[in-house]
């Protein structure tokens, strides 16, 4: 155990933390993208400093794979998918950003008072972090929830994968190999069915907007 | 047996489960002929009916045994089912025996006509229908009764919408799926009480061996009782749960409603005597009461809705919901006297009640199939258009009335004996500790002597529009007389409702078994002193009843009457016109109508039904005449239930808006909430 790794990995759950809410708060596409693949890379960086400090090697290759996955290959396919579909100087219009913030400011108090219990039960490194994981995951919940764009909206539902990877990697030192193996690829299949599925409904629709789809709904 | 693997004591249980394998033989090699008419109706039928003789004869020899059980590896792992024969099933397994002998027979002429169906799944379904009653019968746990019942529920609702591209027999088939449902729930929760409510909370497994061993207290074993109460009245049609009946029996093909009608509903009676009084060991007197008074309304209502039907076979089946009924009053006697102890009185009734069982599994299988006799005939089934048949079809116009004038309960056929039975036992009841049910009890024997003359009025009616007077429509001129087989099925039944009816002391020494199985070794036999001759309820010096000195004195004087006539008075035959009081001109329609029957009751208990009558003014050049009767359940409880339900769905409708965002909304609350109360 050491302190400085410890130190570091709080101040990369700040980080973590942080890059959430500005997620929570960012209209444009284009730097949503950019912010998730700085929450990836974070999430690689505290996964490579858990691996070096209890010298678990699996960790190694989980953070290979988050780097390649989350900061690589999904922000790259996300890019084209915008450039292709046009959209990516588009401008969501968000109602009332304080008010979105404040709730985010909440929920994260509620985070952090749920997870007091189990970090007096939890005895590895960095026990402080799990507020700030559960707390990300409530974020990007309450981002999908707030977003009116399908792009935007996978961001977040991806934003929410990220805080699951990070709140494993923190308390238990990651999932087994198989288990993230497996998320990985389904991160990967998910974004290119998604893709497929933008351009079916901007054929159906002319428009992401997912305010069209509300006719779908049967009477 | 080698078949089942298992530990059979008792050859009859054995030969039992070998007729069970033959009939599902039968019923899958229907599959292989699925469109071969002949083979199906001249082969597999009659074959089942042999599957049938065996059944009776078989019950009949081994009711009076000890109950002897076996374990059938079926079934889920480690949860076998258990079967077991006692005098209660054996009985129920003879009347069953009874009804689809003729049944099966009747079948192979009826299926043997061109129809709407394929003659191979109409054979497998009802076959499985016989298996599945019959296991009802012989399970010994709640596991292997649920299964048993849901299939014949399931079977018996592919049977009745067989005819499925009418819409109205879809939605009779719906109705009868969806109450036969709300019964296996009903008894579902009912085993379920049954098996928790040990007095230390002990239980576990779904046996009925252990379910005897545990003593529920009187609230556990109220809320058991009530629930079998419930659950098995939907499917025997107690009021209120009664609405299935009168439309799935209409709806189904002849046979089937003479299956249904004739030993499906008593599977209600078996179910409601096996837990009331097998697996509860405790009955409490206003149990009794209860079902007493809901068997006599149910009869009651039966019986005036009987008699203002138009359509023949919606009346058997109000007719049919007015003998569940009598029946029911005789089981509610029945727990009224076992819970003051009187032992003797209580196998009376309980007698009373199996003897009617089995009278009403004859007559109106044999009712049942002579509609369907006369519908194949004439393709009509309403009693305003019928008429005259008599001299059509006189084969089936005399076995009909040997069940028309059992049903309506006139000796010295069946129906009698076991309603003079019951209306005795209802007169015998002085001694109750309770002064007030002393008073009661003889105010239902009057209810009950009500329905029985309205029955035979009913009678009447459906025989006398159908068979008697002038054909109504032309049509029916060239109906033709059944054929052999279903002559064959028709003089079955007949011949047992004449039997039953002459040699009822036989029948009761046969029956004597069950209330030593039900209500407690120590049971006096019933009609001890009978001889073969009179059969004597109590004592001689009460009452007895001999079906054979008023056999032979009514034979006797039917013939002194016919010689007088034909020797000492002009002894000629001579056909006229009957007296038309002067009026010129006669049609074979203005002779008396359904409406015409059911006028006096539908007057005289107009409260009970909800009318609308459109009569046309005089001055009308095409009058029209119209009279609907219907159910006021259907308006008062039904479409109440169905209007909330809606209202009810609407509101969660709500919840569907179409935004996604509401619907991660929806979850995201979920969450934070399940995180609050972990």
């Amino acid at each position: 155990m050491i302190p400085l790794s410890s130190q570091l990995l709080n101040l990369l759950a700040a980080l973590f933390l942080l890059i959430s809410f500005a997620m929570l708060a960012q209209r444009r596409i284009l730097s949503l993208i950019h912010l998730y693949a700085c929450q990836g890379l974070v999430l690689s960086l505290s996964a490579l400093i858990v691996a070096y400090s209890t010298s678990q090697s699996h960790l190694y290759y989980s953070m290979f794979l988050n780097f390649a996955l989350k900061v690589l290959i999904v922000p790259w396919i996300l890019h084209r998918l915008i450039h292709r579909l046009n959209v990516q100087w588009d401008v969501e219009t968000l109602i009332n950003i304080p008010t979105i913030m404040l709730l985010g400011l909440a929920l994260v108090i509620f985070a952090f008072n749920l997870s007091l219990p189990i970090v007096h039960l939890a005895g590895t490194i960095n026990r402080s972090t799990l507020g700030i994981a559960l707390a990300s995951v409530l974020l990007s919940f309450l981002m999908m929830i707030t977003r009116s764009k399908a792009v935007s909206q996978v961001i977040g539902f991806l934003a929410l994968e990220n805080s699951l990877i990070f709140a494993a990697t923190s308390i238990t030192y990651g999932m087994p190999m198989m288990v993230e193996l497996g998320i990985a690829l389904d991160v990967l299949v998910g974004i290119f069915i998604l893709g497929v599925f933008f351009f079916h409904i901007r054929n159906q629709f002319d428009s992401l907007e997912l305010k069209h789809m509300e006719k779908l709904k049967d009477n | 047996m080698s078949l089942f693997n298992s530990s059979i004591q008792g050859l009859p249980l054995s030969i039992i489960l070998d007729i069970l394998v033959y009939w599902l033989v039968i019923g899958f090699s229907g599959l292989i002929f699925i469109h071969n008419r002949k083979i199906v109706s001249q082969i597999l039928f009659p074959l089942g009916a042999s599957g049938g003789i065996v059944m009776i004869i078989i019950t009949a020899a081994s009711i009076a045994h000890s109950p002897s059980s076996a374990i059938l590896s079926l079934g889920l792992p480690d949860l076998p089912f258990h079967i077991r024969l006692d005098a209660l099933s054996a009985f129920f397994l003879f009347l069953l025996g009874i009804s689809s002998t003729g049944i099966c027979f009747f079948s192979s002429g009826y299926f043997s006509r061109d129809g709407n169906f394929s003659p191979g799944l109409v054979c497998l379904q009802f076959h499985l229908f016989l298996v599945s009653m019959a296991f009802v019968f012989l399970a010994d746990d709640a596991y292997l009764f649920m299964i048993a019942w849901e299939t014949m529920a399931l079977s018996s609702y592919f049977l009745v919408v067989t005819d499925h591209k009418v819409p109205e027999i879809r939605k009779a088939g719906y109705i009868y799926l969806l109450m036969a449902h709300i019964s296996a729930t009903a008894v579902l929760l009912c085993f379920g009480v049954l098996q928790k409510a040990g007095p230390q909370g002990i239980g576990g497994s779904y046996t009925f061996e252990m379910m005897r061993h545990l003593n529920p207290d009187s609230f556990w074993a109220t809320a058991a009782f009530l629930l079998a109460l419930f659950g098995f009245g939907a499917k025997g049609g107690l009021l209120p749960v009664h609405v299935w009946l009168p439309e799935a029996h209409p709806a189904a093909p002849s046979p089937v409603s003479a299956l249904m009608s004739g030993v499906m509903l008593k599977t209600a009676i078996y179910g409601l005597l096996r837990v009331t009084f097998d697996l509860l060991h405790l009955q409490i007197w206003w149990w009794g009461i209860l079902v007493l008074t809901l068997g006599l309304v149910t009869a009651f209502f039966g019986v005036i809705f009987s008699a203002v039907q138009n359509d023949m076979k919606r009346l058997l089946a109000y007719s049919s919901i007015e003998n569940i009924g009598i029946i029911l009053s005789g089981v509610g006697l029945t727990i009224t006297f076992q819970s003051y102890h009187m032992q003797t009185l209580a196998a009376l009734a309980l007698i009373a009640t199996l003897y009617h069982c089995l009278n009403h599994a004859c007559f109106k299988s044999l009712l049942f199939l002579s509609t369907g006799s006369v519908l194949h005939a004439t393709e009509e089934r309403n009693l305003g258009k019928l008429g005259g048949l008599i001299h059509r079809m006189p084969w089936v116009a005399f076995l009909a009335l040997i069940g028309t004038l059992a049903i309506a309960g006139l000796p010295p056929l069946n129906g009698f004996v076991s309603e003079w039975l019951l209306l005795q036992t209802f007169l015998l009841t002085t001694g109750f500790p309770q002064p007030y049910l002393n008073m009661l009890i003889p105010v239902a024997a009057a209810g009950l002597v009500l329905v029985a003359a309205v029955a035979a009025y009913v009678m009447v009616k459906f025989y006398a529009l159908i068979f008697l007077g002038q054909p109504r429509e032309v049509r029916q001129h060239e109906a033709k007389d059944a054929n052999y087989w279903e002559r064959l099925g028709l003089s079955w039944l007949a011949s047992c409702c004449v039997l039953l009816g002459l040699f009822p002391v036989e029948v009761i020494k046969l029956l004597n078994t069950v209330p030593g199985l039900l209500l407690g070794q120590a049971t006096k036999k019933v009609a001890s002193q009978a001889n073969w001759l009179f059969l004597t309820p109590l004592s001689p010096d009460r009452a007895s009843y001999s079906p054979m000195l008023f056999f032979g004195a009514a034979a006797i004087i039917i013939l002194i009457t016919f010689l007088g006539v034909r020797l000492v008075y002009h002894g000629r035959v001579r056909r006229s016109s009957p007296w038309d009081c002067g009026y010129p001109m006669q049609t074979s329609r203005m002779q008396e109508t359904a409406e015409s029957f059911g006028q006096p009751i539908r007057t005289i208990f107009s409260p009970f039904f909800r009318m609308h009558s459109e009569l046309p003014s005089p001055s009308d050049l095409e009058p029209h005449y119209r009279n609907i009767t219907e159910d006021r359940f259907w308006y008062l409880l039904y479409f109440p239930i169905g209007r909330f339900f809606h209202f009810l769905s609407n509101l969660f409708g709500r919840l569907q808006q179409g935004r996604i965002a509401i619907y991660l909304l929806y979850s995201f609350l979920t969450l934070i909430l399940l995180l609050l109360l972990i």
